[in-house]
Formats: C-alpha cells, structure tokens, sequence
C-alpha cells in the first residue's frame, strides 16, 4: 500500500507530551470519520520532536486530505491552545526531510 | 505559483500587537493579501497604520466592510453610504429580505450567514439566482468548523453541503475565508481545501474560493474604485487635457 509522509509544525505555549499528541489526532479522525474511517488511515507517528515543535506523521495516500482535514480541527490539547499546521506531504520519508530541512 | 488570499482575517482593530501577530501568521502560512473588516468610520491615521503594519510583513492589505442590517432599507442606506469607502463589502444575512435584497444589488461582494443557526441560513435556490446575476459570492468562514463540536457542527456540515451543491448549480462563486479572531484559529490554504472535503467542496474549488475568486473580487473593485472608472466596461483612458497636447 502506498504511504504518505506528512510534515507537521506544533504551535502551542506548553511542551507537549508525544502520547497526548497522537492521541489528539486520533480523537479528531475518529470524531470527524468514525471507526470506519480511522481504520482507513493507517496513522502511524514517525518522529515527534517537542522542543522544535515537528513531529511527522504516515498514513495511507487515499486519505491525506482526511488526516488533514482532522488535524486541521485540533485547537487544543489537554485543555491548552494549540495549531497543527502541515506543512510538507511527501512520498518518501527520504524526501520529505530533504523538503523540511531547509525550510526549518 | 497561486496567490492566496484571506478575506476575512477578525483581529480586533484597538490591539496592534495582536493585528501584527495575525497578519504574520497569515504571510507564514502562505496568503498573499488579506482583509480585515473595518469600522465604517475608522480614522485615517489607523488605517495608515495598518497599511504599514501590512507592507512590513509583505501582505496586501484589504479594505473590507461588514454590514449586519436588520431590514432590507437599512441595508441599501449603509451601502449608499459606505460603498466606495472600501474595496470589500460584506453582509451578514439574518432575515430573508436582507438576503434577497444583498444577493440583488450588485454593490454586494460577498454574502455571509449566521453559523450558529441553520435556519438563519437563506442560500436556497431563489437568492442563488439573484446572486449569480449580481456577481455576489457565497462566503464560507471556516474557523466555525474548528470550534463547533458534535451535533452543532454535523448540521453546520449539512447546511454547507447544501449550500455548495447549490451555489455550483447557479454558479455562484464561493470564497473560503478564516474568520479568524485569533493566530491560533489561523491554518493554511491546503489546510482549508481539506476541510471543505467535509462539505464535498472538491480541492480544486476549494483552491479556486481561496485564491482566484477572491482575487477577482478585489481585483474588479479596485478597478471600479480607481479614478477613471465610468460604467462597467468603461474607462477614462485619457483626459481632454492630455489629448490637446498630442
């Protein structure tokens, strides 16, 4: 199956916690899309780096703009305000490291 | 490379900081000019301030107002009034008959509903129509979508896929805005096409209400707006003056 890599900036005024982060995501996929849905996305948790404020995600290519339009609901995590903005979809993890590494 | 743009960026005015926060999160996440509502009478020297706050971090700034009238008469008076002030002109269609009259008058850009209550919203076939004819387009705010949960936001969904289908029959253009009131609320274009996913918007319309319909509407009333503007169609390309010389 064919995978997509996504690149996401975190914007929050508190470090955030990796098992809170992916949490979050996966209440908005199942909140918007159901179980039926989430169990589309394939969603895995590549790298999540707090301090930067990157984390990267993997998920099925046929749902890109689903895992998209979820984290694009994220306001808040643990009752903090918070924006997920993506900001690379690649192929490749090779890729998508080469886009971002620039761009950081 | 498209230019992306905000229509609808609701910072508070009175706070500069948070104006300056908000317009370079939107140069970040890709928009390329954007409008704020203003106050009909705001002072000339804040406006200059905004331009510059704008021109520092390499937004267009666009001038927009937003009327929320309560009879159709009240609406005509502001627009008489407020009309070639800015480049934008907004309302927010609480009654069918303010509906009805915005969707007609052609002096209307963009015509907005209330999120919060379905049966406030009056974009049916009927003010399709008129709208179509007038060159008025349906604005879409977004940041609605972020902060509605559960059953609020399921019929928000389903007025818009309504909506949508409608203004695509009529062919009335659409335009995505963020509506937002703070950076936090604030996502980029690609962000907003996925979202408009949810109301079965495809990605490309989605695309074409962030960037070139908007665009066109800015485009089409600085035009009107400019000096030698006469009629539609019809410009002054060069006064008596000049041509004497020649």
């Amino acid at each position: 199956m064919r995978k997509r890599y996504l690149a996401l900036k975190v914007e929050s005024e508190m470090p955030l916690g990796e098992r809170d982060f992916i949490r979050t995501i996966w209440n908005s996929i199942l909140q918007l899309f159901g179980e039926y849905g989430a169990s589309q996305t394939n969603l895995y948790l590549i790298e999540f780096n707090p301090e930067d404020g990157y984390a990267i995600l993997r998920c099925s290519h046929k749902v890109v703009d689903m895992v998209r339009a979820a984290i694009a609901t994220i306001t808040e995590i643990n009752e903090k305000p918070v924006a997920i903005h993506v900001k690379r979809v690649s192929g490749t993890l090779k890729s998508l490291r080469k886009k971002i590494s620039g761009r950081k | 490379m498209r230019k992306f743009v905000d229509l609808h960026l609701r910072p508070s005015i009175n706070n500069l900081s948070q104006v300056e926060k908000m317009l370079k999160r939107s140069s970040d996440l890709g928009y390329g000019s954007v409008a704020m509502p203003l106050p009909p009478n705001i002072p000339r020297e804040k406006l200059y301030r905004l331009k510059n706050i704008c021109e520092n971090v390499g937004v267009d700034l666009v001038t927009r107002i937003d009327f929320v009238p309560k009879t159709s008469t009240e609406l005509l008076r502001n627009l008489r009034r407020f009309r070639r002030k800015f480049e934008i002109t907004s309302v927010t269609c609480n009654s069918k008959g303010v509906a009805r009259q915005a969707a007609k008058d052609r002096r209307v850009d963009l015509l907005a509903f209330s999120t919060g209550f379905p049966r406030k919203r009056f974009f049916d076939n009927a003010e399709a129509k008129l709208a179509s004819r007038a060159e008025g387009a349906l604005e879409i705010d977004m940041t609605a979508l972020l902060f509605l949960y559960g059953f609020p936001r399921i019929r928000f969904l389903s007025s818009l896929r309504k909506e949508v289908a409608i203004a695509e029959k009529f062919k009335v253009p659409i335009v995505i805005s963020s509506g937002a009131t703070d950076a936090s609320l604030l996502r980029g274009p690609y962000d907003y096409s996925a979202l408009a996913t949810l109301f079965e918007l495809p990605i490309p319309l989605a695309l074409r209400g962030l960037s070139e319909n908007p665009l066109n509407i800015v485009e089409r009333n600085r035009k009107k707006l400019s000096s030698g503007y006469v009629a539609p169609g019809l410009f002054v390309v060069r006064d008596v003056k000049h041509c004497l010389d020649v």
